[in-house]
């Protein structure tokens, strides 16, 4: 009875409306929603679990150079297997597969990946290319660092900086590439923390496009890496100039670990492998090799395999041994795991 | 600014041409932060309906902690989302990383605060009087609550497309739970970060502006639906 009296009044109770809301409908309503929302999930469940995937976790200064995807699209054609990049700082690529979130990683910091190895988790590294940090300036190059070492170089922009007539920008973020420029300045016999509160040291914290347009706006000096520096170049979004770029300071090394199954027995191993064969055969090397041939005028990175192997260039290869062999060679037994032939020369 | 009126046009030409891949990583952004919303709508219609008519001791503490949650950094909440859906971490075994679907669960997790909240202060912005006049009219509890709802229902629905809005537009638990994998985890907020990133400044600034179309063109249907109803 109430009830009736209620339905029949309800076009006052809602403010004039004709229509209102019964529990039943109320109720209609958010079941039906949740169904939707139930629908949704179960598709994107089963759109996303029904293939076979290769993590590879990565730096972003190389996944920003495109290399990778052209690489990943190669291994799929042959191999048939999906090759996920995910792209962070070497930190958290290498956390993410310590995690077991990833089944190999490619960085290019020695001193992380073998911390990575010691930890138990990363084996079978293998170095796969090279290249060179670059440092570059305003057009004009005020402190006329042009031709001279990079050790050599920092100093002279750290006199001019103090002198008020350079300014020196830094990463800030704790990037591959931070890392690269702590351990130059090191180098170079200069007291970072003291530097660091001068006014003429500024930090980004942020990636290597952002950091080369404050230098470029500040018309400032930065230590980069050369994919990014000439993809920015090359657009026109800066015009700073690269002022050295060679010389065994500058010396960057790309390698690839695996995640070892004995401490994630989830990873895909035996996938990982396959992707650490193909990037060290003849055909994968010469893919890391052409890459941006035709858009720069000149390689990103320079493939390691061959040269590690024949040891044709004995200057260039002391260099990559002093900085990222690791007891005298790429992997030591000891954090060698199933890797078949993989050491054979 | 060259390379704003370039991302115009890209932008432009980018759908016009009907370019598969912005096709793919929109749809794919469209039907992720849909899920969310909707998963996040069915949580929080009950339950902001439940704080907004009801007085209980505590009460302004849970609102409280609703609005505080609105102010989460998503890059925060991506993390500690990482935390709990890595395999090693409690949720691991659901293998819900670097999926689309862990994406939409962790963009529920973001937009169920915004969502109760907003949709407590609409049903709470409804006059006393209704729900008494229903009551005094022989409507059980529920039946008056529900009354209210419905008087509510603009305030209810800006409630559940703010929530879209924000989910669709967020990059932490993006970047973080979906890795931003080309093809398969890609959505317009990661593309926009990728892309900006590699210097293709022009790309990006057409990506945000896809992204811009679609939340308008959300934001009005759904408005235009509401107000036939």
């Amino acid at each position: 009875m109430h009830r009736q009296t209620y339905r029949s009044h309800r076009g006052l109770a809602e403010g004039g409306s004709a229509r209102g809301i019964t529990l039943v409908q109320g109720v209609l309503v958010v079941v039906l929603i949740a169904a939707v929302a139930a629908t949704g999930i179960v598709y994107l469940y089963f759109s996303s679990s029904s293939m076979q995937r290769l993590i590879v976790s990565t730096t972003t200064s190389l996944y920003d150079t495109g290399l990778l995807e052209v690489v990943g699209d190669r291994f799929w054609k042959e191999q048939n297997i999906n090759v996920s990049f995910v792209a962070a700082g070497t930190g958290l690529a290498i956390q993410y597969a310590q995690r077991g979130d990833s089944d190999l990683v490619l960085v290019h910091s020695p001193s992380q990946e073998l911390a990575f190895m010691q930890a138990g988790d990363g084996v079978n590294r293998k170095i796969i290319a090279y290249n060179f940090f670059i440092i570059v300036g305003p057009m004009d190059d005020p402190v006329k660092v042009q031709g001279l070492s990079a050790l050599e170089a920092l100093n002279k922009i750290r006199q001019a900086g103090e002198a008020g007539t350079a300014i020196w920008v830094s990463r800030g973020d704790d990037s591959g590439t931070h890392t690269k420029e702590k351990a130059l300045w090191k180098a170079a016999g200069i007291n970072l923390t003291k530097i660091r509160e001068e006014p003429w040291y500024l930090e980004a914290g942020a990636g290597m496009g952002k950091t080369l347009q404050i230098a470029n706006e500040k018309q400032a000096y930065t230590l980069s890496d050369t994919g990014t520096y000439l993809k920015y170049f090359k657009d026109g979004l800066i015009s700073l100039e690269d002022l050295i770029t060679q010389g065994k300071d500058l010396l960057n090394v790309y390698s690839v670990l695996a995640e070892s199954p004995s401490k994630q027995a989830d990873v895909n191993f035996e996938g990982a492998m396959k992707f650490i064969r193909f990037l060290v055969s003849q055909e994968g090397q010469d893919l890391i090799g052409s890459y941006g041939k035709e858009e720069y005028g000149e390689p990103l990175f320079y493939p390691a395999v061959q040269l590690l192997k024949e040891k044709a260039n004995p200057e260039l290869l002391s260099w990559i041994q002093g900085y990222a062999y690791l007891n005298s060679s790429e992997c030591i037994p000891q954090y060698r795991y199933q890797e078949g032939t993989l050491y054979e020369t | 600014m060259d390379a704003i009126i370039e991302g115009l046009e890209k932008a432009l030409q980018l759908i016009v041409s009907g370019d598969p891949e912005v096709l793919n990583i929109s749809a794919r952004s469209l039907l992720v932060s849909g899920t969310a919303t909707l998963l996040a709508a069915a949580v929080s219609l009950p339950l902001g309906l439940a704080i907004g008519v009801r007085s209980f001791r505590g009460k302004r503490i849970v609102r409280g902690v609703f609005n505080a949650l609105l102010g989460i950094p998503t890059v925060a909440l991506g993390v500690i989302l990482y935390l709990f859906f890595s395999r090693s971490g409690p949720l691991g075994f659901l293998h819900l990383m670097y999926t689309t679907l862990g994406i939409a669960l962790g963009q529920a997790v973001l937009i169920t605060p915004i969502a109760v909240s907003f949709i407590t202060s609409a049903i709470e912005s409804v006059d006393p009087e209704i729900r008494h006049l229903a009551r005094t009219l022989g409507a059980g509890e529920t039946e008056a609550s529900f009354a209210v709802l419905r008087e509510s229902a603009s305030g209810v629905a800006l409630a559940i497309i703010a929530s879209f809005n924000r989910a669709v537009a967020e990059l932490g638990i993006a970047l973080m739970i979906g890795g931003n994998i080309r093809g398969l985890t890609r959505v317009l907020t990661t593309a926009i970060a990728i892309e900006t990133g590699r210097g293709e400044l022009a790309l990006g600034i057409a990506l945000a502006i896809i992204l811009l179309l679609l939340v308008t063109a959300v934001t009005i249907v759904t408005s235009v639906v509401g107000r036939r109803r």
